[in-house]
């Protein structure tokens, strides 16, 4: 296109590009994305200034080339770039992040009330600038509900801590009999300075960090973190190793699903399902831990390859797998012919695909509303690029839609494990990294249990890190569970917040 | 038929409860000045609530794991509450995060006494990779005064539940 014809596409590793448009053009890059069919996966920001530079303004976009990674340079003095929001939505709370942490302004945006800030610092103090030196404060949060007026509205305030074992969040819903019209979210309770953590951290340790943005997805974060700073200091990672990263991810991901199962049944009072689905979940993990050493995989991901190598030919997980097919299908069968379930999972917290498409929802949510991306199927990094994917979709985007899609990625995650065992190569599983004498940038990109997970990384040319951004799916989901609420009642937001599992920590950071 | 599938799934599956694993007096951090008649009625059953204070969910994913049919708490007597004012046990995960002090002090206060705290994971017991800094207050001992500390990251189902009665078998 003619108006980015001053534009550069820099291969930034294997799908991903690299692109430095000047600030006025972000918005019509972005506008591009969108006729295209993208989508904005994840924003942030960079405190640029000890380079020589302003401020940085991150964007990734999801596009039919892969990721594109556009970085526009901001001014030293009141960085500023145009609103992103008015073209992907998605953009809104990811903005008000980025200028609560580094005081960088979205100008022209409608939403501009903080996010992450609550009082823990004052307003015109911004941590992840490199010279950040404020007290910390500890005042009320203030925060400015968008409040709905007029006879019959009744308002329900629910958490920061909530009734159940799950991460801490507010929500606010607005109801008119036992309807909700409303539902707003208040998030950044567990906001707890991992960005701020990051910097100057050796590589080894960064990796660590990395696998605790979010618990439940520490495979996930710890490849990608290591892909970006594998791309970021050009080092060769050996095949067993990334083969048995996948393998480590698949794992992950059968055991959230089989936990997400057995809780969708006890939400709607089948503890049947849930003693069921756990027990395996439970049989799974300590599986996990005989062979790897530690029941969630916990630091077995490090730069350069993985920590702790299969000892066998993974008979019992091959047998394990086997078994399981058979207990889920059986399962299965149950869900499928249990009445009540049914009734409680079917047409409950609907998201069409054209919201869903509209205001970005991703992953195995936006999957259940024909949002039919899974970077391992269209962008496969190795070693998927040999695995064949089968991607799952369903298309009413309610409760039922979202279990079924975790029933058959269950499915194929075993059948994955399967083919890995049975094509895994031999030799090293761990490589030493180059050396680093410049500053090296580099992104990294897995499809999580949860959806993308995307970690962004500047190394120093001290060889340590500069920083680190961690992004998690949850990000653009957490604003489409407030569309799926709507007109439902209030006592099937546990089922439908379930549905959805998103991740608290993970996007409070 | 949905209930002829379950029943037999159910006369299949059989009892999958272990045995449960000792109190680890280890894990105290101090010692409780307990009467005899509390202990004994604790000894028997208690009521848990869990507070997440700012942990990366780890910790929670073993929580769950201890509701799972191998551990069956329940029939130990420790039960998991909704409210701060049903329980005897606060569990609490960290680190606590700035934006959370303020909500798990007031948790604390509306647990009624006695009562006991046991803070979770290397984070709760130490701060552990996200440390204090300018949002993060650090261990859960740094907000609230805490009995049984439980390291690890996560802790296993086990080792929780040995902290658990750690800390209400005063003692013994």
């Amino acid at each position: 296109m003619a108006e980015f014809a001053n534009l550069t596409l820099e291969t930034a590793g294997r799908h991903v590009w690299r692109v430095r448009p000047a600030a006025d053009q972000l918005v019509a890059l972005a506008r591009a994305v969108k006729e295209e069919g993208g989508q904005l996966i994840a924003l942030w920001g960079s405190d640029d200034r000890p380079l020589g530079a302003g401020y940085g303004l991150h964007a990734a976009f999801m596009t039919s080339l892969g990721m594109l990674w556009a970085t526009v340079a901001l001014a030293v003095e009141d960085p500023a770039h145009a609103d992103l929001a008015a073209v992907f939505p998605q953009a809104g709370r990811m903005q008000r992040a980025t200028h609560d942490l580094l005081g960088i302004r979205a100008e022209g945006a409608e939403d501009t009330r903080k996010w992450l800030r609550h009082g823990a610092w004052p307003a015109n103090a911004f941590p992840l600038r490199k010279d950040y030196a404020a007290a910390t404060v500890n005042e009320p949060d203030a925060y400015a509900f968008v409040r709905v007026e007029g006879d019959g509205p009744h308002e329900i305030p629910v958490g920061p801590i909530h009734a159940g074992t799950i991460e801490p969040g507010h929500f606010r819903f607005t109801i008119i009999g036992d309807r909700v019209l409303r539902l707003e979210e208040r998030l950044g309770y567990t906001h707890k300075g991992t960005e701020k953590r990051f910097e100057g951290m050796d590589l080894a340790t960064g990796a660590r960090l990395a696998g605790r943005v979010s618990g439940d997805s520490h495979v996930a974060y710890a490849w990608a973190y290591c892909m970006a700073v594998e791309q970021a200091v050009g080092a060769e990672v050996p095949e067993r190793a990334v083969w048995l990263r996948a393998l480590f991810l698949e794992m992950e991901r059968v055991a959230n699903h089989l936990g997400d199962l057995g809780y969708l049944g006890n939400d709607v009072a089948l503890a049947f399902g849930f003693n069921q689905f756990w027990k395996w979940k439970e049989d799974w993990l300590r599986l996990t831990a005989r062979m790897f050493g530690h029941r969630y995989l916990f630091d077995s991901v490090v730069p350069g390859g993985i920590a702790v190598d299969l000892a066998d030919d993974g008979y019992d997980l091959n047998r394990m797998t086997r078994r399981l097919d058979d207990e889920v299908a059986q399962l299965k069968r149950i869900y499928d012919e249990h009445a009540t379930l049914q009734d409680r999972f079917a047409n409950t917290g609907i998201v069409k695909p054209d919201m869903a498409a509209r205001l970005g929802l991703t992953g195995l949510a936006g999957r259940a509303s024909a949002q039919a991306w899974d970077a391992r199927m269209q962008f496969p990094q190795p070693p998927y690029d040999r695995l064949a994917v089968n991607m799952a979709t369903q298309r009413k985007g309610d409760v039922l839609a979202r279990a079924e899609v975790r029933f058959a990625e269950v499915f194929e995650s075993l059948r994955l494990i399967r083919d890995i065992l049975k094509h895994l190569p031999g030799g090293a599983v761990r490589a030493e990294l180059p050396a680093v004498a410049a500053v090296r940038e580099g992104l990294g990109w897995v499809e999580g249990w949860r959806g993308e997970v995307v970690v962004a990384v500047r190394i120093s040319a001290d060889g340590r890190l500069d920083r680190v951004h961690p992004h998690d799916p949850s990000w653009q989901n957490w604003p489409l569970l407030e569309v799926g609420i709507l007109g439902n009642i209030v006592p099937d937001f546990p089922l439908i917040n379930k549905s959805f599992n998103l991740s608290y920590s993970g996007q409070d950071l | 038929m949905a209930t002829h599938l379950i029943l037999q799934k159910i006369l299949k599956t059989g009892r999958l409860s272990e045995p449960a694993p000792a109190a680890d007096p280890a894990m105290r951090t101090r010692e409780q000045e307990l009467q005899a008649e509390i202990l004994k009625v604790f000894g028997q059953a208690v009521a848990i609530r869990c507070v997440d204070a700012g942990s990366c969910n780890g910790c929670e994913l073993e929580i769950h794991a201890l509701n799972s049919p191998q551990y069956n708490i329940e029939g130990l007597g420790v039960k998991f509450a909704a409210s701060p004012r049903h329980v005897d046990v606060l569990l609490v995960t960290g680190p606590v995060s700035r934006n959370l002090e303020t909500a798990l002090r007031r948790t604390y206060d509306a647990t009624p006494e006695p009562k006991w705290v046991v803070a979770m994971g290397d984070c709760g017991c130490t701060g552990g990779m996200f440390g204090e800094s300018y949002a993060s207050c650090g261990k859960v001992s740094n907000v609230i005064p805490v009995d049984v500390e439980v390291p690890g990251c996560p802790p296993t189902p086990t080792a929780l539940l040995q902290g658990i009665l750690a800390a209400v078998s005063g003692g013994h």
